[in-house]
This record gives C-alpha cells, structure tokens and sequence, in this order.
C-alpha cells in the first residue's frame, strides 16, 4: 500500500521590494505597476508554504523530516530574503522582476535540488493575506 | 460607552537606523532591521473609537466615514511607501512600530469628528509583533 502524503512547511519572510520595467519610463511603469512601482520601494511580510508530497519511508512514517526540512528553507530562502531588499540585495532578481510569480519560481528552483527527487515540490506564497501564488501551477 | 474598531492595511518599506551612529553600531542595536537597502512589511492597523450610539441611527459613528478619514490622512500617507523617505510626518523619526503608532494618532485625532473620541490605535508590523497607544 502506497499512499502518498502531502507535508507543508510554513515559514515566513520580510522585505523590500519594487515592480519595473528598466526599459520603461517612470509613467509607463506607473501606469502597469501603480504604486508598487514606487522607486523608493515598499515591503510585505511574505508567507511561504513548501509542500512536500511523497510515501511516507516504512521505518520512519516520514515523508520527509519536517525539522529538516525547516532547516533547508531557512538556509536557501530566509536567510536569503528576510530582511532584504529584494531588488538590491539579492543575485536573484538583480535582472528579474520580484513579483509573487518570480519569487514562487525562484523558491521553487533553490528547493529543489535540496530535496530527495522522489518527492514532488510546490510553493505556495503569500504576499499579502489576499494575494498568493502557487508554482508549479 | 461602545468601542467601535475599523481595520485597515498598508504594505511599507522601512529600515531602523540611527543616523547619528555607526553602521557597526546600528546593526549591533537593530540587527537584520538596520539593512541599509530597507526591508518591509504589511502593517495592520485598528482605529478604536468610543461613545455613546446615535438614538437615530443606532450607531457610534458611520464606521463607512471613518475608514474615508483613515484612508485618506493615513493609508495614502503610508501605502506602498518608504517610511523613511517618502513619508512627511515621519521625517526625523526612528521608524519603529511605536514611534509611527504615536504619530498615526496624532495625523488622525484632529479630524476624528467631534461626536465620538479616539480611543487606541493598534499597529501589527508582523502577525507576532504588535504595538498600542492610547493617546
């Protein structure tokens, strides 16, 4: 009997970002990003949900040890982005724009190689208690 | 006496750094909270306010008005903004929870309407950290 069982791990993070387009002019980007495209930038408590799904292993019932893998997302994602400017601060988005989407992706692909490949990856990622995504969708 | 409570929301950038001290003395002081590029958060904030219900209306004050009067003197001060940098009635300030809750009570108090009184203002700068003040 094989059951597979879905772990969710949450974590949370706070930091600064903006939303532009390089190539666009102050209006341009006003006028798609709004206020988000504020130069001096704005910030959110980001919440991070990292679901693991999997058969639970026969010895250990675990899908996956959730201390450990509380410790790989502070290790790739917290200490990466907790308060940091996204923008500025981080390799990651130095050329990508940090919206939720880019920031789910960015999770998912810095988890992933620290995760058995048996086991499937997702992110969800809240913004605000309103705005989340999820990838892979 | 009836308490009336209107809960509204802003997303901010700030950072907590003392520009009369070091940078080696801020991050001692204020750790990951001194970046000096900024970090952010979205606040939460709750506007008490008491008296004694219209006979008429059966209400403390149209609590409709009052998010227009929050909304407009405090929420577009703050909204997607850089505390700061962007902010005028922070200039000068340290930018913690408290100091901005002193002054989000006094931007709001003079235009609360005079039927009712500002009771507290409550201000989350994360879902674990909250400050008040009572005026």
């Amino acid at each position: 009997m094989e059951h597979k069982v879905a772990v969710f791990r949450k974590e949370h993070f706070n930091a600064a970002h903006r939303l532009f387009c390089a190539e666009w002019t102050t209006e341009e980007n006003l006028a798609v990003f709004g206020p988000c495209a504020n130069p001096n930038y704005h910030g959110h408590n980001y919440e991070l949900i990292v679901q693991v799904n999997g058969v639970p292993d026969p010895k250990t019932g675990f899908v996956i040890n959730t201390k450990d893998l509380s410790t790989i997302v502070k290790e790739e994602i917290v200490s990466r982005f907790d308060h940091k400017n996204l923008n500025l601060d981080t390799d990651a988005f130095k050329n990508l724009n940090p919206t939720a989407e880019n920031i789910a992706i960015v999770i998912y692909n810095l988890l992933r190689p620290r995760i058995n490949k048996d086991l499937e990856l997702k992110i969800r990622l809240y913004e605000t208690e309103r705005n989340f995504v999820d990838y892979p969708a | 006496m009836v308490y009336l409570t209107r809960a509204e929301h802003f997303n901010a950038a700030h950072k907590l750094a003392n520009p009369n001290w070091s940078k080696e003395k801020n991050e001692e002081v204020f750790g990951a909270c001194a970046n000096e590029n900024w970090h952010g958060h979205n606040y939460e904030l709750f506007v008490t306010i008491k008296g004694t219900p219209n006979p008429e209306t059966g209400f403390l004050y149209d609590v409709k008005k009052l998010s227009v009067i929050i909304n407009k003197y405090i929420i577009d001060e703050l909204d997607h903004k850089n505390l700061n940098v962007d902010v005028p009635f922070m200039q000068g300030k340290m930018c913690s929870t408290e100091n901005l809750v002193i002054a989000i009570w006094q931007q709001l108090q003079p235009h609360i309407p005079t039927e009712v009184q500002l009771h507290s203002i409550k201000l989350y700068e994360t879902p674990r950290i909250f400050v008040e003040y009572f005026g």
